[in-house]
């Protein structure tokens, strides 16, 4: 499988008023060509941080990412993000439908538009197209933002905490949309969260981050097959294995590189 | 950035435009724009001769005593009626529309009823009281339903209600308000003189286009710029006096929200 | 004040107001030669909206200055504002500038501008574009301030370059306050052109009319109409703006600020 993600010795330093804070340091990691992979870290640990460096949007103070071999500097052409407040990350003043076209600007019209339609078919949303955003429930925000994303087709997507402000059912429910989608679409998905059940269910490989300033303790394959379900999954042994031993990393028990399968 | 520098980036920028534009009006040699030097010279003659008392008092004072007219009236008128949802139901439009006329063209009735000579107070009261009025309205309006239950609750005297909750709570929309009838008291000050009064800036005003002095003209514009920055400026601090227990808001905001 | 009062209450009141006028010019209770009732003075407005040709020339006049004035004001503003509000550098030198020009009313360059331009349009139309200039200019700029940065950071994820943000995101998020930029401009514009038709001999507008009405023939029935219809110009063009905003910009939520 091809490298579609490398992250190398990344670290970043925000200079504040009262001194310099670093919210990420020696950060290295790599993302295959269709992997889903979680990053889980205690909340603050400079997850953010990271996501908006291998975004573009933020100059790393050291350490390279790279984005199928090319060096990231500037935000990457083929690169969608979905963030956690889908109410501030969606334009209240476009339409469902000209939120999900709007960076597919330079595609013909009907391309966009016909894209646009797809992406929305694929969450579920065929019908709210002409709608805004506020006049739809949050987790139908937040398919729209995974929709918008969706149509870019970016050879990574990422996601920042993009279920931590939804319902326990919807979350339940947008976590099945985005492992449907991803298997459909073959899309690499790098994803943010502080939740380690989520991180599990998930991720096809958990990566632990410590405390503030972040580096990864721990990179874990996880064995649970493509096809997974809320209630069976989240009782089989290897899940519950799993969980208990992120949530032992989280916790600072000793850290370890080895990867968990036999 | 010290507040220092700011202050004194901010005073070198325009001391730059100054001369920026002595040099342009210099070159330019137009009549009609003397350069700041010849206006300074104009104004320190003008400013503070017999022009003072016998035009600068009483056309400031007219305006500043139609203006404290307005600003008592309307608040008073405000704190009566804007608790009441029935009041202002039927009243607020007949607000709005009086807002709506444009208060130069109070002058022309004034002149008609009272006379070219008394209209500057009337045309200054009428004019400015409206804002006042409306933003007091709004504000005792957006009191908010748990400062109501507290009220209730502790069974406040009605004194105590509307001096210690609904005013108080109503006080930055009130400011806002007092700040747009100022400067709508001005303009009704230079307009109401300019089309006739005996005395003030207005009226000097006219009388140096008229005579064709140019610098005069310069100066008393100059005067009334002075006036606006001077009376917007006391109001702010007076404001921030009056509000200081409030989160504070952006001072470049409120100096340029006026009107006119 | 943004809700709009019911329908028949509010009109109860304005009609409320127009009796209690009329019964007070018809007792004496004012002196009925100056305050003359309703029941004149809008047959008056009518005629002199319908059948006046002088009339009808002076409100074209006014209103196509006004209507000119505020269309250049968006012209120079939204843009100024765009680029005051995306440039600190810029706006701190600008702004300074702007603080000490902003005092000076508009009425008190009329003398000014009446030698520079004369008693035609232009005199009205550069003062008027003068007054209606800052509000617009101003709400375009605290627009830029409160824009939502993750909607920057959303655009800048999805590629859309710096001059993409500014067309794209800020000016689409600035529209409202601009609209209501515009609606406080109205009311300025319309006033600063009526006050250049006041003091300008030769200078056709409503202005003019009344203050002739007034001050020459006591004409009080002709100075009551004109204010009349000008106030309920003002109360239609506020009325129709904060309409076209909750229609246009139902997305946006409704914006306060001082009236």
């Amino acid at each position: 499988m091809t490298t579609m993600l490398e992250v190398d010795g990344l670290g970043h330093t925000y200079q504040g008023k009262d001194g310099a804070h670093t919210a990420i340091d020696g950060l290295s990691f790599t993302v295959r060509a269709g992997e889903l992979v979680c990053v889980v870290g205690p909340s603050g640990c400079g997850k953010s941080t990271l996501l908006r460096t291998i975004a573009g949007l933020v100059r790393p103070s050291r350490g390279t990412v790279s984005l199928h071999g090319n060096r990231v500097d500037g935000v990457p052409a083929d690169l969608a993000v979905v963030f956690q407040d889908y109410s501030r990350s969606l334009f209240p003043w476009l339409t469902v439908a000209r939120n999900v076209e709007f960076p597919l600007r330079g595609l013909a019209k009907a391309e966009r538009v016909a894209r646009a339609r797809d992406a929305l078919a694929a969450v579920g949303l065929d019908q709210a197209g002409r709608k805004y955003p506020w006049q739809l429930s949050g987790g139908m925000q937040q398919r729209v933002a995974i929709a918008r994303a969706l149509a870019y087709r970016p050879a990574l997507l990422l996601m920042d905490e993009p279920f931590a402000s939804v319902d326990a059912q919807t979350r339940f429910e947008l976590e099945d949309l985005l492992l449907r989608v991803r298997r459909e679409q073959d899309t690499t998905v790098l994803l943010v969260t502080h939740d380690i059940d989520e991180s599990v269910y998930l991720g096809d490989r958990v990566l632990v981050l410590s405390k503030s300033p972040a580096t990864v303790v721990a990179d874990l394959d996880v064995h649970l097959g493509g096809a997974r379900d809320q209630i069976t999954t989240r009782a089989s042994e290897e899940f519950v294995e799993l969980r208990a031993r992120v949530a032992g990393l989280l916790q600072g028990k000793q850290a370890t590189r080895q990867p968990v399968h036999k | 950035m010290s507040a220092l520098v700011r202050e004194l980036r901010r005073w070198a920028v325009l001391a730059v435009a100054v001369v920026l534009w002595e040099l342009v009006t210099r070159a330019a040699h137009d009549q009609n724009f003397p350069p700041p030097t010849t206006i300074a010279r104009a104004a320190g003659r003008l400013w503070f001769s017999d022009a003072f008392a016998d035009h600068i008092v009483p056309g400031v004072g007219r305006m500043l005593v139609g203006w404290a007219v307005a600003a008592v009236i309307g608040v008073a008128l405000g704190v009566a009626l804007g608790r009441s949802r029935a009041a202002m139901a039927y009243l607020g439009p007949v607000f709005t529309f009086m807002r709506s006329i444009p208060p130069p063209l109070l002058v022309p009735f004034f002149v008609a009823t009272v006379g070219v000579l008394d209209l500057q107070l009337p045309t200054i009261v009428f004019g400015s009281i409206w804002p006042v009025l409306l933003n007091t309205v709004d504000g005792v309006r957006g009191v908010d339903a748990t400062k109501v239950e507290t009220a209730q609750v502790f069974r406040l005297s009605r004194t105590q209600w509307t001096f210690g909750v609904v005013l108080p709570s109503a006080l930055p929309k009130v400011f806002a308000g007092l700040r747009l009838s100022l400067s709508i008291a001005l303009i009704l000050m230079v307009v109401s003189e300019l089309v006739g009064s005996e005395n003030g800036i207005g009226n000097r005003l006219v009388r140096a286009k008229s005579d064709y002095e140019l610098p005069d003209m310069w100066a008393w514009i100059v005067l009334l710029g002075v006036l606006g920055y001077l009376f917007n400026t006391l109001l702010l601090l007076l404001e921030r006096r009056a509000l200081a227990w409030q989160p504070r808001h952006s001072l470049e905001a409120k100096t340029l929200a006026t009107g006119g | 004040m943004s809700g709009a009062p019911r329908v028949p209450a509010s009109l109860v009141g304005l009609v409320g107001l127009f009796a209690i006028w009329e019964v007070a010019s018809r007792t004496d209770l004012v002196p009925a030669y100056y305050l003359r009732p309703p029941s004149v003075v809008f047959p008056r407005l009518l005629e002199l909206v319908f059948a006046d040709a002088n009339f009808q020339r002076a409100l074209v006049a006014t209103l196509s200055a006004t209507v000119l004035a505020l269309v250049i004001a968006v012209l120079v503003a939204v843009p100024a504002g765009l680029l005051l509000g995306s440039v600190p550098a810029v706006r701190h030198g600008v702004m300074t500038l702007v603080e000490f020009l902003r005092p000076i009313p508009s009425v008190a360059l009329i003398p000014l501008a009446l030698l520079t331009f004369g008693t035609g349009p232009d005199t009205k139309v550069t003062l008027a574009v003068y007054g209606a200039l800052w509000p617009i200019l101003f709400n375009t700029m605290y627009a830029l301030d409160e824009i939502d940065p993750l909607h920057v950071e959303t655009a800048r994820a999805f590629g859309t370059g710096r001059l993409g943000v500014l067309t794209r995101v800020a000016l689409p998020h600035a529209a409202p306050f601009v609209l209501t930029g515009i609606r406080l401009s109205f009311a300025i514009a319309m006033g600063v052109a009526v006050s250049v038709e006041l003091l300008a001999g030769g200078s056709v507008g409503i202005g003019q009319v009344v203050l002739e009405a007034g001050s020459g023939g006591f004409d009080m029935d002709t100075v009551l109409a004109g204010t009349v219809l000008a106030g309920l110009i003002g109360y239609g063009a506020n009325a129709g703006l904060e309409l076209l905003q909750r229609k246009a910009f139902a997305w946006s939520t409704p914006r306060g600020g001082a009236r």
